[in-house]
């Protein structure tokens, strides 16, 4: 009896050492980035970051700012739906194509390619890039963002993304 | 399109010299001392200077911008993404280049290898794509790679492809009709790849094969740049076939804290003539350059030093300056630079990618990105021993036209000089100064030293400097681009000077990079003070001393465009006049266009 209970301890904490390292690695990861909390927890929702090394762990980021964008996109087009006056309207149309035409066609691709194939200075540039977009695209409303709370997210995990990029350089 | 310059009203030889009286510098020297935002210069890194550079509008970039940043004589290709060059070389008659390109974005990314071929290596014809991701060893990338043409006629060529696993390998691959002399198609070696990562060296960490020399024992020797850990490394390799290898033991040479070195470059300059050497030149009279792109700060470092046959090490003439930690071929934006030996002229040339600084938004709005430097020749400098010079290739003349010369003109401390010209979009420039004498006697030491990206650039006034000129300035001088010398007497008490380019100014963008860098530059007893400048929309590659330091720069004027963009002479000094001799000529653009039969 005791001698199981010794071994369910010992296996116990044998499971918890290996998830301890994974587990290791994304806080160790995180904390190097501007914003920990949302680092840990985006990783952590993702199965993959379990057994990801640095540069995984930097495609799942890349992962959920391409997600955040569609997500995005999809709101500009509800929001677009609801016939909003014509300066919001141009806005809104404007943000569309920096999210299509810039991060989802180019830096989301970009960044992917470059971290599957080790080229992570390219990763760099396209995850900038997306924060820069979503910057370009609330900065564009001057203060009244129907948005907001999207392009924010898009640009905080594409600035965690790129603190985790700039570990593999 | 660059815009061909029509002929206007004939421009007078005189200069416009405004701003010279008292009253009218004192003007000009409170807007020298406007604040410049010091953000960019005060030591943010180039990563993350856009990211963190605060909350400002987008801004509204129109067509007619972005079309005007497009160069006239500058090779790129006519749209997308355009990265490393590869495999430069003479054959048949033609210069060839090959580059890395995306044919489907104007980001990185299905990375292939386009083709080109000139007679002067300033026009050029676009040929099909040389080689395209086709293969499992290359088909996540065919990236980049290194010629070496073999006695018999043979032409090797040598690449790095990243395997569907996303495994870094070399491979082999060879002109498929030798007796054609554009080397339209290329054939892969089937025994592909001929190369894969040693042990102890990550699948990632493994690539840029360069030109082979001749080694020992008839074999030939290649280097390939990698890192262990921290430390930059080359390793070397013997083939005989180019088929079969096998890893030297050691390194050609490691730098501890460099990080992955990129498309490494070993090659050997001539102590005493004036002509490149042959790649597997050894001997007395001879010093090896080493050369890494260091991928942890995007910079071409190099060091001059030994190369031993025997030993297979490279040393560093000076272990202070080594490869990583001492000079750099160029201290503006310019990476991934390789050289080739020209056995036509007898030359060694560098070709250097330079990249986009504005934002990849605009890349994809203009719907392409990046450009390569003006080819230059690569020579050791004899004055100083410790640099190279290095220079634009003498074909660039061929685009000279309506030259004009300002001789002996005298600018005294915080004025304007406007220079007046057609065509200030498209120039070549000359510049030789000298500083007044008196000036340079009376100088006091300085308890700072001076760095040029820590400076606030042309608007910060010493007593011998800023000096240089305003390149793609608009009349009310709003963006303005100066090149400029300054001159100081350092914490040693020795006079340096230093040769920057300052972006602060460049454009009254928001979104784009707005740097001040450089470098100092050895000025040999004696020696006056010159600059030569090539200017060619939105790149402007700048040489000090001959070419003995050299700073290239992207900018993206919005005002500063087409006819609204003028040259000025300035002195920003506090006490000291120069004198400056200028020569400008106005460049005609360069025929670049894809290759069609009836070409010639």
């Amino acid at each position: 009896m005791i001698s199981s209970v010794f071994l369910l301890c010992v296996v116990g904490l044998s499971l918890t050492q290996i998830q301890f390292s994974s587990a290791d690695l994304v806080k160790q990861t995180c904390r190097q980035t501007p914003n920990y909390d949302l680092c840990v927890q985006t990783l952590r929702s993702d199965p993959r970051s379990s057994h990801a090394d640095v540069a995984g762990l930097a495609m799942v980021m890349v992962d959920m700012i391409k997600a955040k964008s569609i997500a995005t996109l999809h709101k500009i087009g509800e929001l677009l739906g609801t016939a909003p006056d014509p300066k919001t309207k141009a806005t809104l149309r404007r943000c569309a194509q920096l999210y299509d035409n810039a991060v989802l066609k180019a830096d989301i691709p970009s960044a992917m390619e470059a971290l599957k194939t080790g080229n992570p200075k390219f990763a760099e540039q396209g995850a900038n890039d997306a924060a820069n977009e979503a910057d370009s695209c609330e900065r564009a409303f001057s203060g009244a963002s129907p948005i907001s709370s999207f392009n924010r997210s898009v640009s905080d995990l594409s600035r965690v993304a790129s603190a985790i990029i700039r570990l593999l350089l | 399109m660059a815009l061909i310059g029509k002929s206007g009203p004939s421009v007078s030889q005189k200069t416009d010299l405004t701003l010279n009286a008292p009253a009218e510098s004192t003007n000009i020297s409170a807007q020298f001392l406007e604040p410049v935002s010091r953000g960019p210069s005060a030591g943010v890194s180039e990563k993350s200077f856009r990211l963190h550079s605060g909350v400002r509008a987008p801004f509204p970039w129109s067509n007619t911008m972005l079309s005007w940043q497009r160069t006239g004589y500058h090779f790129q290709p006519e749209k997308n993404w355009m990265n490393d060059p590869n495999g430069p070389m003479f054959y048949g008659g033609w210069y060839h280049f090959f580059y890395q390109y995306n044919p489907d974005a104007a980001v990185w990314g299905n990375i292939v290898w386009g083709h080109a071929v000139s007679k002067d290596l300033i026009e050029w014809l676009h040929l099909p794509l040389a080689m395209v991701a086709d293969h499992w060893y290359d088909t996540n990338g065919v990236w980049t790679g290194s010629a070496t043409l073999l006695s018999d006629g043979q032409v090797i060529m040598l690449y790095t492809g990243a395997t569907n696993e996303s495994v870094q390998v070399q491979n082999l691959a060879y002109p498929a009709d030798l007796s054609d002399p554009l080397l339209v198609d290329w054939v892969k070696y089937p025994g592909n790849p001929v190369l894969v990562p040693p042990p102890g060296i990550d699948d990632r960490d493994f690539r840029d094969p360069t030109t082979a020399w001749y080694g020992p024992d008839g074999k030939w020797r290649i280097a390939i740049g990698s890192k262990v850990n921290k430390t930059g490394i080359s390793l070397v390799y013997d083939t005989e076939d180019f088929k079969k290898y096998e890893l030297i033991e050691g390194v050609l040479h490691a730098v501890p804290g460099t990080g992955m070195w990129e498309c490494v470059d070993l090659f050997p300059v001539s102590l005493k003539e004036d002509n490149g050497l042959d790649t597997s030149f050894n001997g007395p009279g001879v010093k090896h350059v080493l050369k890494a792109s260091l991928d942890d700060d995007k910079n071409d470092y190099y060091a001059i030093g030994t190369y031993s046959l025997e030993s297979g090490n490279w040393t560093p003439d000076n272990p202070n300056l080594d490869v990583g930690i001492g000079l750099r071929y160029d201290y503006g934006k310019f990476y991934a630079s390789k050289t080739f030996y020209d056995q036509n002229k007898q030359r060694r040339i560098l070709w250097g990618w330079i990249g986009e600084t504005d934002g990849e938004s605009a890349d994809i709005k203009k719907g392409w990105a990046s450009v390569q430097s003006i080819p230059r020749t690569v020579v050791f400098d004899k004055k100083t021993g410790t640099n190279i010079l290095q220079w634009p290739v003498e074909e660039i003349k061929s685009l000279r036209k309506s030259c004009k010369k300002f001789d002996k003109l005298e600018v005294g401390p915080g004025s304007v000089v406007t220079l007046e010209l057609e065509k200030a979009t498209q120039m070549d420039i000359t510049a030789e100064f000298e500083i007044d004498k008196e000036a340079l006697k009376r100088i006091g030491e300085s308890d700072m030293e001076y760095s040029c990206s820590t400076s606030g650039g042309s608007a910060q006034r010493g007593e011998l400097g800023p000096f240089g000129l305003l390149l793609l300035a608009d009349e009310g001088r709003c963006e303005q681009t100066p090149v400029y010398f300054y001159v100081a007497k350092g914490t040693d008490g020795q006079l340096k000077t230093f040769f920057c380019t300052d972006e602060s100014r460049s454009s009254l963008a928001n979104d784009v990079d707005k740097r001040i860098f450089g470098s100092t530059v050895p000025v040999i007893k004696g020696e006056k003070l010159s600059m030569r400048i090539l200017v060619d929309h939105s790149i402007i590659e700048s040489f000090a001393q001959g070419g003995r330091t050299c700073i290239t720069s992207r900018v993206y004027p919005t005002k500063a465009i087409y006819g609204a963009a003028h040259l000025y002479l300035f002195n920003n000094a506090t006490s000291a006049n120069i004198t400056a001799s200028i020569q400008t000529w106005a460049m005609k653009s360069a025929y670049i266009r894809p290759y069609s039969s009836h070409a010639f």
